[in-house]
C-alpha cells in the first residue's frame, strides 16, 4: 500500500511560494486502482510526484509498503522506486534502442551489477508480463516498429515486471483513442487485482472511470471528493 | 551496460563514424610519434650510445653549453681525471664533414674517441670505423678505404646504427680525429668529456667551469633536437588536445539527445552510479575500438614506412599514444557526465506544476 498522510508541497514563484498540495491525505490499498482527477494544474501530477518519492513534500508524510520515505536521501529514494514502485508515465518512454522485451529486462539492471538471483527473476517475469498484455508476439520489436498503444502497454509491462507494491500511472490514455484507451483501463484493472498492487492512477477526464475503484478528486491541491464504486 | 551496448547496437553508424575519427586522430598520432621517434634516434642515437654516466660540455664564451660549441681544453680533461670517485674519461671529438668513400660521398658525423669502450672505434689512426648508415651510403665493406679531407683511412669495422643530427656516423681514434679537426680548421680539441663513476658531479662542474649531464638530459644542449622534437612534440599534444576535444563533444551531444531517456531510466530507479557507468563504459568501448583500429593502422603503416623514413616501432610510439588517447578521450567524455548527474528524473513525469 501507499499512504500519503496530510502530504503538502509548495513551489518558489518569484518572491512567494505557490501551494501545489495543500495537506492532502491520500491512501492507496493492494488491488484498488485509486483514480486521482481535477482539472489542469489542481496538482495531482505533483501528488503523483510526491508518491514517486521524486519530490520530497515540505510536509506530511509518504509511507511506500511500509517504509517511510519522507526522511530518506536521494540514493535511497531510488532505490525504494527501483524496488517497490511501477511508473506508467503518460507518454510511454521506452528506450528507442531497446527491443520491447529489453525494454523490461532493463529493470534488472537498473542498479548497475544487478544480483544474479533478482536478474533472473526479472528475466523470468518478461515473457508472462508481455504475454499478460498481449504483446508475446512482439517482443523482438523496438519502439518505432510498436502503435502507441502497444507501446503503453510494453510501458505498463514494464512498471510491473519487478514486482513493485505500488504502481502509479499517469494519464495512460491521454496519447490514444477512446477503444484503445479503455483497453489500457481495463489492463490495469486486471493487472492490479492480478498483481495486487496499489494502484494511483492520475487523468483528467472520468471517461474510462469504470476502470477505477476509487476516485479522489483533486481542486487547487486539495482532495476534496472521494467516491468508491463497488464492483 | 545494458543499455549502452544495445545503444551502440542501434546507432552503429553514429557510434562508427566517431570510432572512425578516433581512429583517425590514433593513427596521425601514432605515426607522428613513430617519426618523432626516428627522427630523435637519427639525431641523438650515437651520442645516447655514448659510455658514461654524465657527458661533459665546456660552454664557450659564457653561452649556455652546446655540442656545436663546447671545446674542452687538457687541463679540462685533466681536472676530471684527477676529481674523487671518477672512474673513467673519455674525451670524444664530434664534427660533420663530408667522406669519400668506393660508391659514393656523403655527409658523416666524425667521432673521435679512443678504443677500449663499449662505443664501436677504430684502434688505428689510419682506420675508420663505420656505422651501418654510413657505410651504405659511402657503399663501403670493411677493407675499403673512405677519405675524408684529403686523408686515406682504411674501414675497420662496421656496425652500430648511430647518428648524429640526421648524419650517420663514423669514427676514428681520438689522435687521428684532432689531426683532422685541425686540418679543417678546428681546434682540435674534443667536444665533451663522457665520464663515469660517481664523482661530486656539481662541484667539479663548477670547478672546471663545465656541465656534467646525463646523456638523455645532454640532448637540450644539441639545438637541432631541441627545436625538431619540440615541434614534434607539440603537434603530438594538439593532437591529443583535439581527441579529447571531438570525443567530448560527440559525448556531450549524444547524452543530451538522449537526455529524456536517462531521466527515465533514474525515474525507474537507476542509481546515478549505473547510469554514469554505462555513458563511461560506452565511451571506453568506442575509444578502445578506434584506437584499436588506429593503432593497427599505424603498425601495418608504419612498417611498410620503416625502409624509407625515420620510423621507429615500438611500444612507446604505438601503445603510450594509444593508452594516453583513451585517458585524454575518457575525459573528454567525462564532460558530459554532468548532463548525466543533474538529469532530473521528474521531468520523465512531465509538468508537475
Amino acid at each position: 500500500m501507499i499512504l500519503l498522510d496530510d502530504v503538502t508541497l509548495t513551489y518558489p514563484d518569484g518572491d512567494a511560494r505557490v501551494t501545489a498540495v495543500d495537506h492532502v491525505t491520500l491512501e492507496g490499498r493492494a488491488g484498488i486502482v485509486t483514480g486521482i482527477t481535477g482539472p489542469s494544474g489542481s496538482g495531482k501530477s505533483s501528488l503523483l510526484a510526491i508518491a514517486a518519492t521524486l519530490v520530497r513534500p515540505d510536509s506530511g508524510r509518504v509511507i511506500v509498503d511500509g517504509v517511510d520515505a519522507t526522511g530518506l536521501d536521494a540514493a535511497r529514494r531510488t532505490t525504494l522506486r527501483r524496488e517497490r514502485i511501477g511508473i506508467v508515465f503518460q507518454q510511454p518512454q521506452l528506450l528507442p534502442a531497446l527491443s520491447a522485451r529489453e525494454q523490461l529486462r532493463v529493470m534488472a539492471e537498473l542498479g548497475g551489477r544487478a544480483r544474479r538471483e533478482r536478474r533472473t527473476a526479472v528475466r523470468g517475469r518478461v515473457d508472462e508480463l508481455l504475454d499478460a498484455v498481449g504483446l508475446g508476439a512482439l517482443a523482438d520489436r523496438r519502439p518505432a516498429q510498436l502503435s502507441g498503444g502497444q507501446r503503453q502497454r510494453v510501458a505498463i509491462a514494464r512498471a510491473l515486471v519487478h514486482e513493485p507494491r505500488v504502481l502509479l500511472v499517469d494519464e495512460p490514455t491521454s496519447a490514444l483513442d477512446s477503444a484503445r484507451g479503455a483497453e489500457i483501463m481495463a489492463l490495469l484493472s486486471r493487472l492490479t487485482r492480478e498483481r495486487e498492487t496499489a494502484t494511483l492512477l492520475v487523468t483528467h477526464d472520468l471517461v474510462h472511470g469504470e476502470a477505477l475503484d476509487e476516485t479522489v478528486e483533486v481542486v487547487d491541491g486539495r482532495a476534496v471528493v472521494v467516491t468508491s464504486r463497488t464492483r | 551496460m545494458y543499455v549502452a551496448w544495445r545503444d551502440l547496437r542501434f546507432a552503429r553508424g553514429r557510434f562508427a563514424l566517431i570510432g572512425a575519427v578516433v581512429a583517425l586522430i590514433t593513427l596521425l598520432v601514432g605515426f607522428l610519434s613513430g617519426l618523432t621517434a626516428g627522427l630523435a634516434a637519427q639525431n641523438v642515437s650515437a651520442v645516447l650510445a655514448l659510455p658514461a654516466d654524465r657527458l661533459v660540455l665546456h660552454p664557450v664564451g659564457g653561452a649556455a653549453a652546446t655540442f656545436a660549441d663546447s671545446a674542452i681544453d687538457e687541463t679540462t680533461v685533466d681536472a676530471w681525471r684527477a676529481a674523487p670517485g671518477v672512474d673513467r674519461v673519455a674525451p670524444v671529438g664530434i664534427t660533420q664533414t663530408r667522406a669519400a668513400g668506393p660508391g659514393a660521398s656523403t655527409a658523416v658525423a666524425l667521432f673521435g674517441l679512443d678504443a677500449g669502450t663499449s662505443f664501436p672505434g677504430p684502434r688505428r689512426d689510419d682506420e675508420i670505423a663505420l656505422s651501418e648508415g654510413a657505410a651504405k651510403n659511402l657503399g663501403a665493406v670493411v677493407g675499403d678505404d673512405v677519405t675524408i679531407a684529403g686523408s686515406s683511412y682504411r674501414v675497420s669495422a662496421i656496425g652500430g646504427d648511430h647518428w648524429y643530427s640526421h648524419t650517420p656516423v663514423a669514427t676514428l681514434t681520438a689522435s687521428a680525429w684532432a689531426a683532422l679537426d685541425r686540418s679543417l680548421g678546428g681546434s682540435g680539441q674534443p667536444t665533451v668529456l663522457a665520464v663515469s663513476g660517481d664523482p661530486a658531479w656539481d662541484a667539479v662542474a663548477a670547478d672546471t667551469g663545465t656541465t656534467a649531464s646525463p646523456p638523455l638530459a645532454s640532448l637540450t644542449a644539441l639545438s637541432t633536437f631541441r627545436s625538431e622534437i619540440g615541434s614534434l612534440a607539440l603537434m603530438i599534444a594538439m593532437l591529443f588536445g583535439v581527441s579529447a576535444l571531438v570525443v567530448g563533444a560527440f559525448f556531450t551531444v549524444w547524452t543530451m539527445q538522449r537526455s529524456a531517456d536517462i531521466a527515465v531510466l533514474k525515474a525507474l530507479g537507476a542509481s546515478s552510479g549505473a547510469v554514469v557507468r554505462d555513458a563511461l563504459g560506452q565511451a571506453l568501448v568506442v575509444l578502445v575500438a578506434g584506437v584499436g583500429v588506429g593503432i593497427a593502422l599505424t603498425a601495418v603503416l608504419g612498417a611498410l614506412a620503416g625502409g624509407e623514413l625515420p620510423f621507429v616501432l615500438s611500444p612507446l610510439t604505438t601503445l603510450a599514444p594509444a593508452m594516453v588517447m583513451i585517458v585524454l578521450g575518457l575525459l573528454g567524455a567525462a564532460v558530459s557526465l554532468r548532463i548525466v548527474t543533474s538529469s532530473d528524473p521528474l521531468s520523465a513525469l512531465g509538468s508537475t506544476r
